[in-house]
């Protein structure tokens, strides 16, 4: 007796809690994966401090559709290993919709098959060319890819008959992928590389590769990197009496990086995305609405310029917000209409996603930009 | 020509930095010859000057010079510190679980600066400008000059110390045995407490000095320690001319083999050494049978 009468009330507790989920609007859980401490922190705490921002801002506003966003927010610490379980975590213990982030190429490239898996979309917001090249049919990214940048720098080498160049890159994922991107692309240009150099992540002093650099015949040198590299490059240019002219990723366009390399960011050239030169902008530039609201709302809640990084998480948010709108929360719907996303103007740039292409970003993402007296400036 | 000038280049940028890890080296020679030990905070003291001297200049505004004394006095206060409240109480405690103390300690002081300070890297600006010297077509910082001038001078007053102040004295009877030295009525703890002052304080100004070349971030000191540390085996544990000859002689051949070998092995050159001097002359490369201590 007691026996049926247990069943019966689990039954009815069991009916109770589906009709209380179907009264009101359950919240879309959205998982974030940013790499908050550790040597790419540079990366994920912006991009976290922005998801959160635009998702207090989306909850404020109602949520999407009556349903509130709720942000799950793991720190991977830039390794691939902590990435791997906190994915799983997300997916089987969080039940999220969709996931934003990684911040690393490393961390997005381990976590990949267990998305593909278990059929959640990820969102990527690492700039490494392979995540979403060949195509995963549950991955996209927000970053730009490097190759887009590398072209960028080259087409203006062109312009300015530049044909001999020395390269430093960092021997880390990123700087792996640009060293590539750059040998890649160069003879497509008529560019040769005369000089080829490393560092490490952690070096203090690039003098020596420079030295080399000076004796040879480069008329300019691209660096590769993410801060405090370039920085210490930068300076050892200048300490070196290098004249020749210095370029530099878009690993580096943020306010850190003038502030890190002091002196030696004069003159330095970039590609970078648009939004460190917002109101630079020509007005009718599609990005600009996005961009100035994105850079004045960042300053507003956390008193320091927004940058780039944080922007890759703007879109990521944006973008499913979008796909959600149109098709509901349902991992596979919002998959589905991601990869229809069109013309979407967002930070890093005009995203159109499609069937073959998961990055949805073409060379006019990036702009070139050069240090001035301690300010980003819009190269014509 | 060209050849003759990256030899030059290289040459001074390897003795800059080996005047660093002699300068960290004598921190730990110090503090071994009066306890025993080696204490592996001591990269820690290098981080505390740098970051300190940045934030004193940059968030309080300070002057530089007085940014740097500030550094320098907390620095040192939390190597007196350090002393009282992890290595005093154990005082007979074993050698190796003192070892592992300063290692607890080292790892505790980098996560208190990395909560203060932040994550990020931080420049100081150099002491007298950025513009690079001309030298046989190789070029210096003032920065560089400042190194060399300061390392000289810390050099001198440290020898001078250790021969002929008392104080010095004392602290040489204490490293050679430390049982007689106390019967002679020298007190131990004090000078125990001293080495610590003095490594600190030495510690904290190779930090300061190297920071406007390298910039400071909390975690520099494990680096920096670890070559100091490298300095000080190939001297022997020397707090005199080995351990400078020893931080020259690192100095020159990573940067030798940054420029000639590969730039990729510059952190492995430094180690390999290390593992080589362990290996075949652990006493150290300049010191006859016994090794020379203070």
């Amino acid at each position: 007796m007691l026996k049926k009468l247990g069943g019966v009330i689990f039954v009815l507790m069991f009916a109770f809690l589906m009709a209380g989920s179907a009264f009101c609007a359950e919240p879309i859980k959205i998982g974030g994966l940013f790499s908050v401490s550790g040597p790419a922190a540079f990366l994920g705490e912006p991009e976290r401090n922005t998801a959160k921002m635009m998702v207090d801002e989306i909850n404020k506003a109602g949520g999407i559709k009556g349903s509130k966003i709720e942000l799950i927010v793991y720190d991977t610490q830039a390794d691939p290993t902590k990435a791997v379980q906190l994915a799983n975590k997300l997916i089987k213990d969080d039940k999220v919709a969709a996931i934003i982030g990684p911040s690393t190429t490393g961390d997005s490239m381990a976590i990949i098959p267990i998305v593909e898996k278990a059929e959640i979309p990820l969102i990527s917001c690492a700039a490494g060319a392979k995540i979403t090249d060949p195509v995963k049919k549950w991955v996209f990214k927000t970053a730009q890819n490097d190759n887009l940048a590398v072209q960028r720098i080259y087409e203006y080498m062109n312009k300015q008959k530049i044909v001999k160049i020395a390269i430093v890159t960092v021997s880390d994922g990123f700087g792996a992928s640009g060293r590539e991107q750059l040998k890649l692309q160069a003879d497509k240009f008529g560019i040769k590389i005369i000089s080829d150099e490393t560092y490490g992540p952690q070096d203090k002093d690039m003098t020596a590769q420079l030295t080399k650099i000076r004796g040879s015949e480069a008329q300019a040198i691209i660096c590769w990197g993410t801060n405090p590299g370039p920085a210490v490059v930068a300076r050892n240019v200048k300490q070196l009496g290098i004249t020749l002219p210095l370029f530099m990723s878009h690993g580096v366009s943020s306010k850190k990086f003038i502030e890190l390399a002091g002196e030696g960011a004069e003159g330095i050239i970039l590609p970078s995305g648009r939004v460190i030169v917002a109101g630079q902008l020509p007005k009718n530039d599609p990005q600009k609405k996005a961009l100035l609201n994105y850079v004045n709302n960042y300053r507003k809640h956390y008193k320091v310029e927004g940058d780039h990084f944080g922007g890759h998480a703007y879109d990521a948010i944006m973008l499913i917000k979008g796909a959600i709108e149109r098709g509901g929360a349902l991992p596979a719907a919002i998959r589905d209409e991601l990869e229809k996303t069109k013309s979407f103007a967002g930070i890093g740039g005009t995203f159109s996603f499609s069937a073959q292409d998961h990055a949805g970003l073409t060379s006019d993402a990036f702009v070139l930009v050069q240090v001035r007296n301690k300010e980003w400036k819009l190269v014509k | 020509m060209d050849n003759s000038r990256q030899l030059i280049q290289y040459i001074l940028s390897g003795l800059a930095n080996g005047a660093i890890y002699a300068l960290i080296g004598f921190g730990f020679a110090i503090i071994h010859n009066s306890t025993s030990i080696i204490n592996f905070a001591q990269g820690e003291f290098v981080m505390l000057g740098g970051m300190l001297t940045v934030f004193f200049l940059v968030f309080l505004q300070a002057p530089l010079l007085a940014a740097i004394s500030l550094a320098i006095v907390i620095t040192t206060l939390i190597g007196i510190i350090f002393e009282r409240l992890a290595f005093r109480p154990l005082k007979n405690a074993k050698p190796i679980s003192l070892v592992i103390i300063t290692i607890g300690a080292s790892i505790l002081i980098r996560g208190l600066a990395m909560l203060i300070w932040g994550k990020d890297t931080h420049a100081l600006p150099a002491f007298s400008g950025d513009e690079p010297i001309y030298i046989a077509g190789a070029t210096i910082m003032p920065q560089h000059l400042w190194i060399f001038a300061i390392t000289i001078v810390i050099i001198i007053l440290n020898k001078s110390f250790f021969s002929y102040s008392i104080v010095g004295k004392a602290m040489r009877a204490c490293a050679y045995n430390s049982q007689a030295a106390s019967l002679v009525g020298i007190d131990v703890k004090t000078m125990v407490l001293f080495s610590f002052v003095i490594s600190s304080a030495i510690g904290s100004l190779a930090g300061i000095i190297i920071a406007p070349l390298t910039m400071t971030a909390y975690d520099v000191g494990i680096m920096l320690g670890l070559k100091g540390f490298c300095a000080v085996i190939i001297g022997g544990m020397s707090s005199g001319l080995g351990t400078v000859l020893g931080g020259l002689l690192l100095g020159l051949l990573e940067s030798l083999g940054a420029g000639y070998i590969s730039a990729s092995y510059k952190d492995a050159i430094a180690f390999i050494i290390l593992l080589l001097i362990l290996f075949f002359r652990p006493q150290g490369l300049f010191a006859a049978k016994e090794t020379e201590r203070v």
